[in-house]
């Protein structure tokens, strides 16, 4: 093959980034701030700040000019900080129980106020790891998450409740189920929009660039840069390009197109590492969707022959569409990390708020679709009176997934006040237009009751 | 990948008219930016114009020549794009 690139590749390639919006939805810059752990909570907020102003005070300023050197649109800046239940324990130990949280969302608000200095436009890290049971920061820290949430623009919040390897913690998961309806209450817009920087997870991965999931792994470097990319314009506009190609065919065409949506990513992921003296590290290979007509996943699925989202034939067209992103994505990419599948988040995509309000998405379809999808039930608006031990009760549905099928999986569910079945809401950005779906008024709160933790899955016993 | 410092890539598309190649290469002439291929097509009845340039020896940023080619094409009335040769590179080939 020539090495010259010819004139036919160079227009392919510009139609992609000037009419298909293929552009790097997030660089995320994962900091570890576990040094700035102290028993006084001045010095500990005087550390992380110091931190993010030393180590990413240039990121948003290396952005640009990445982003101007390549003519390549960067929408995102971000910053996954270690979680912080596991840095605030000193902090929490050495002051009572209602002042530590309070000096928690006093954290939360130094960093988002610093976070918007510095161009940055989303904080992952406010969050703990509960896979197997919680700590007392934990606790503190998870009950400060509606104070948190509803007085920052930009603070994300994630609680990894279960793993494969260790089970499912549903006391935490009864926990999350009052604190995301309480959060939803108390957002300050009205209609749950901070729920949007909520998410709890199973299999959480550790160099997630996407938000609100993303933290710095405690197994991480410093500092290290992992990107998300967007394009689902590009593979929509290629499936609907063949109409006639067979299954065959139409796997070779995502992977091919995907090879080229990740290998933008590699490139600009490594030249911002570079640039601001951090280590490279993973290429989330998700295509995110984006608040625009064509940036939508479920539109991929009806061109590749779904009849509409979320009817029968729905969770194998999108397991054929995820398989070969992540065949074509894997070659592309020096390092996969993050979710790397394909998102499905209700608001955000436009195909799937059409489809939740045409009625062939409900909440049972989109479960089953979460077995096959990257992260799960992903900014869904759900009634504001739906009670958490619903809530809870769905949270446990998904993570049990993630668990059975050894994967990684989010929920963001965002309980609106006043709001029944099908009602649009606006969250606005990269949030989007989302369409309430409705789910049952019982669920399984007996179950949960019960209390406890589930053992680990027999998947863990591989010795 | 081997990366390709200075090379850029500009793509010019419009309808044809007297005054497109003239307009741009001013431009580039001006700034030292030197010429390494051209190549044109017609898709359609839209005129399209590839430029691979070295900016190395040039007395501009990639962001400053970006600027200057959006002004003259908003005078002749075409559309223009401007990206690095990297960009390319990365994503066609292995």
């Amino acid at each position: 093959m020539s090495s010259k690139v010819g004139i036919d590749e160079i227009l392919e390639t510009v139609d992609m980034i000037a009419y298909k919006h293929l552009n790097i939805r997030t660089v995320t810059l994962g900091l570890n701030v576990l040094d700035a752990a102290s028993p006084s909570p001045g010095v500990t907020r005087r550390r992380v700040v110091e931190k993010m102003l030393h180590e990413a005070g240039g990121l948003a300023e290396a952005v640009d000019e990445i982003s101007g050197e390549y003519g390549i649109e960067i929408v995102n800046s971000r910053i996954a900080l270690t979680p912080l239940a596991i840095v605030t324990a000193p902090l929490v130990a050495s002051v009572d129980g209602a002042r530590a949280k309070e000096e928690l969302v006093e954290l939360a608000k130094e960093i988002d106020g610093i976070a918007g200095d510095i161009g940055i436009d989303l904080v992952g890290g406010y969050g703990a790891l509960v896979h197997k049971g919680e700590t007392v920061a934990d606790r503190v820290l998870i009950a400060s998450i509606p104070d948190a949430l509803t007085s920052t623009g930009r603070i994300c919040s994630s609680i990894n409740v279960a793993d494969t390897r260790s089970g499912i913690n549903v006391d935490a998961i009864a926990m999350l189920g009052h604190v995301i309806s309480e959060v939803g209450k108390r957002s300050p817009e009205g209609h749950g929009a901070a729920c949007a920087r909520l998410m709890v997870l199973a299999n959480a991965p550790e160099d997630n660039p996407f938000m609100a999931g993303g933290f710095h792994g405690l197994g991480s470097a410093d500092k290290v840069v992992n990107v998300g990319v967007s394009g689902p314009a590009v593979l929509l506009a290629a499936i609907r390009n063949a109409p006639d190609l067979d299954l065959r065919g139409m796997a070779e065409l995502v992977k091919r197109t995907a090879f080229k949506i990740t290998r933008l990513g590699e490139l600009v992921g490594r030249e911002i590492a570079l640039r601001i003296g951090a280590e490279f590290g993973a290429v989330d290979l998700s295509l995110a969707p984006a608040p625009a007509p064509n940036e939508s996943v479920a539109r991929i699925l009806e061109a590749m022959g779904v009849e509409s989202m979320g009817l029968p034939g729905s969770v194998g067209a999108l397991m054929i569409l995820v398989d070969s992103i992540k065949k074509g994505g894997v070659m592309a990419a020096s390092r996969t990390g993050g979710f790397s599948g394909a998102f499905i988040p209700v608001s955000e995509d436009p195909g799937m708020s059409a489809a939740v309000s045409n009625g062939t998405l409900t909440i049972s379809g989109l479960l089953a679709l979460t077995a096959v999808s990257a992260t799960g039930l992903d900014m869904v608006p759900i009634p504001g009176d739906t009670p958490p031990d619903v809530i809870s009760s769905l949270i446990l549905d998904q993570v049990a997934i993630g668990v059975a099928v050894d994967k990684s999986v989010g929920v963001r569910l965002i309980p609106v006040p006043g709001a029944k079945p099908g009602d649009k809401v606006n969250f606005g950005g990269l949030f989007g237009e989302g369409v309430v779906v409705d789910v049952p008024h019982e669920g399984s709160g007996p179950l949960l009751a019960r209390g406890g933790r589930v053992p680990p899955s027999l998947l863990t016993l591989r010795n | 990948m081997q990366r390709e410092n200075g090379k850029i890539v500009i793509t010019v598309l419009g309808k044809d008219r007297v005054g497109i190649v003239a307009g741009i290469s001013r431009i580039l002439a001006g700034h030292k930016v030197n010429i390494l291929d051209l190549a044109s097509t017609k898709m359609e009845d839209v005129f399209v114009m590839v430029v691979l340039a070295d900016l190395s020896g040039a007395d501009v940023s990639i962001a400053g020549l970006r600027e200057e080619l959006y002004r003259e094409a908003d005078r002749i009335k075409v559309e223009v794009m401007v990206h690095h040769y990297d960009v390319f590179k990365a994503m066609q080939r292995v």
